[in-house]
């Protein structure tokens, strides 16, 4: 089989991944891919950045500088490297447990700076690589290994939160939609300021087979495409239809200034 | 000066160009001062969110190719210890200055001198200055950064209380008197670059960030070329040479000072501020006809083993003199090994030693 010309942008000696077959993480990688070739992405100016988790590993298959292998502090990682270069292309993966869970208020504040990275949120609804607890993403009722009896707690909405931060480009789309979430990364990429796009999508191995009670890779795709609407049909849904979806859709794409440090004699920033 | 302000203007004649930090006394002087001076000399501060934020902050930017570090003290140390196991595992060079604190007040202590060596998870050797002074809070601040470069590695400023609330005369030397040191840097082209491959001294050459080299900068067992592998061979080389940079280079990196050693019966061991009142008591102990002396640790860590040795050997007994409950004591009773008796010499209600207090010890000793 001849092998995807994309292949060309992956670290040498670093297939097979280690993904498990269906995993949503790999598909992204998949994706990002092909936005990257096609705004001609210069992979020796970019800094992959991955925490931990299994969508952390997204970037180690980059054949790109890459920081990888702590839980939460991506962003902490792209400040320091954005201000001291701010040409670097930053692009960080993050899973939902580094995003909504240990790097919340990194998030937050990130968001609040317009911090100029692009940030892709793998949300597999649960912590798949520490074998399927709860996430502050995993929806009500949801059985998982720490919530046996059913997931009591609300979900968090992660564009909903970097929306109200300052984040200014933000999208959400799943991994079933993936034409779309192909170009979300791509206006990502090319927006100046904090990105954030969001995937929803599929753990069979942990999630699926505890919450949903399959590991078919298919039926978890469905299961996550059957609750899933767009903006526009979002608003014509009552609360009773709305509760428990998934709102795909580019949420907000604006302009202000970036972060260029805490204490600046240059007031004007760069917008 | 201050010495809290002594640390930054350190910082900047060594180069830093990145400071990064949160609020907490009493370490505050140094992140404000580097609020005003890093715009005027190009370089970037930024106020995190929490410690957590500042200490990857700085090592993204030192990765980037700062010179970078952050101040801290005790408890806001302890929240960074996460950054500084990825610092080392990665082997990033970055300073950081802990002004010593006790239980969240600003009580004098030297508390914290097993959590600077210990604290942080996985294996690795540590690399701790203790000024005395101002003078020293500047020039080892110099030299702290100076040898995160050389040997691609965390370095920690000891500082306390004492000396960083203090004003002191200092002395800045010309610019071209004062020793720079960069880190190496690749000499081949990427395709030839193998990252973690140390040709000599241990310590791999570090390109920036974004030059096309493609490093995987993780904190996982990482063989040479920088791939995660879980093979216990690999975990095992990794960290032999990663503890081994810096323990085959103890004589490069260890310094003390002596005083009155030549002939001293009794001498105390002691580091820090904790060294003043101990040298005014060795004074007052000459007077009195006793043949005390002090060893000055100025490094804490690694610890300057020949030199407790050789004063063990010349010594009837050594004094560990220390700000806390006696920790370090127990390196000095390690290396002394029953060479000569060792008397721990310890205050810890958040006051620094006296010198009376220290002569009294001087004196019970020598009776």
């Amino acid at each position: 089989m001849k092998p995807s010309p994309l292949t060309r942008y992956l670290r040498e000696g670093s297939l097979p991944h280690f993904f498990c077959p269906g995993c949503g993480a790999a598909q992204v990688l998949n994706y990002f891919l092909r936005a990257a070739d096609e705004v001609k992405l210069d992979f020796d100016r970019l800094v992959g950045i991955g925490g931990v988790g299994c969508t952390a590993r997204i970037p180690v298959y980059l054949k790109a500088d890459c920081l990888h292998g702590v839980h939460g502090r991506t962003l902490p990682w792209a400040t320091g490297i954005k201000l001291h270069n701010p040409d670097l292309k930053v692009v960080i993966f993050s899973g939902d447990g580094d995003a909504a869970a240990i790097g919340g208020n990194h998030l937050i504040q990130a968001a609040r700076r317009n911090l100029d990275v692009v940030m892709i949120v793998v949300n597999n609804l649960n912590y798949g690589m520490t074998g399927g607890q709860v996430a502050p993403t995993t929806p009500e009722g949801m059985n998982t290994m720490t919530t046996p009896y059913g997931n009591v707690e609300p979900r968090f909405d992660l564009c909903e939160l970097a929306i109200t931060a300052g984040a200014t480009f933000v999208s959400r789309w799943s991994t079933f939609r993936s034409r779309q979430g192909i170009r979300a990364i791509k206006k990502a990429l090319g927006h100046k300021g904090f990105s954030l796009v969001e995937f929803v999508a599929q753990c069979p191995t942990n999630f699926g087979r505890r919450a949903l009670g399959t590991g078919d890779p298919a039926k978890n795709v469905q299961w996550i495409e059957e609750r899933s609407v767009t903006i526009e049909q979002a608003k014509a849904l009552t609360p009773e239809e709305f509760a428990g979806r998934f709102v795909l859709g580019d949420f907000l794409e604006t302009q202000r200034a970036v972060f260029a440090g805490s204490s600046t004699l240059d007031r004007g920033g760069d917008a | 000066m201050l010495g809290n302000v002594a640390v930054v203007e350190g910082a900047l004649a060594a180069g830093c160009d990145f400071f990064a930090g949160y609020p907490i006394t009493p370490a505050n002087e140094i992140s404000e001062r580097m609020a005003l001076r890093m715009p005027e000399v190009g370089g970037k501060f930024l106020q995190g969110e929490d410690e957590l934020c500042s200490v990857y902050a700085v090592t993204g930017a030192a990765l980037a190719g700062a010179k970078a570090m952050t101040a801290t003290a005790s408890e806001g140390f302890n929240y960074m210890l996460e950054g500084v196991g990825y610092a080392v595992a990665a082997e990033i060079p970055c300073v950081f200055v802990d002004v010593q604190r006790c239980r969240g007040e600003n009580y004098a202590t030297q508390a914290d001198v097993m959590q600077l060596r210990w604290a942080a998870s996985g294996d690795h050797e540590m690399i701790v200055l203790a000024p005395w002074s101002v003078q020293e809070l500047f020039d080892h601040t110099v030299k702290a950064f100076n040898l995160a470069e050389r040997f691609r590695t965390p370095v920690i400023v000891m500082s306390e209380t004492t000396i960083a609330l203090m004003r002191e005369n200092l002395v800045i030397p010309e610019a071209s008197r004062i020793e720079i040191v960069g880190r190496a840097r690749p000499t081949v082209p990427p395709a030839e670059f193998v990252p973690f491959r140390a040709e000599k001294d241990g310590v791999p050459p570090l390109p920036r960030l974004g030059e096309g080299y493609a490093i995987l900068h993780s904190l996982n067992p990482h063989d040479e070329r920088g791939g995660i592998t879980w093979d216990p061979d690999v975990f095992e080389t990794m960290y032999e040479r990663i503890l081994g940079k810096i323990t085959a280079h103890r004589d490069e990196i260890v310094e003390t000072d002596g005083y009155f050693l030549d002939d001293a019966e009794i001498v105390l061991v002691a580091y820090g501020s904790e060294a003043r009142p101990a040298l005014d008591a060795i004074e007052a102990a000459r007077r009195k006809g006793i043949r005390a002396g002090l060893l000055r640790l100025i490094t804490v860590w690694p610890v300057p083993e020949k030199e407790i040795r050789a004063a063990a050997e010349r010594a009837s007994v050594l004094l560990a003199i220390e700000m806390n409950v006696g920790k370090y004591a127990g390196e000095v009773e390690r290396v002394a090994a029953g060479r000569c008796e060792v008397v721990r010499v310890t205050k810890n209600r958040g006051e620094i030693h006296t010198s009376n207090e220290i002569l009294a010890a001087i004196e019970e000793a020598a009776r």
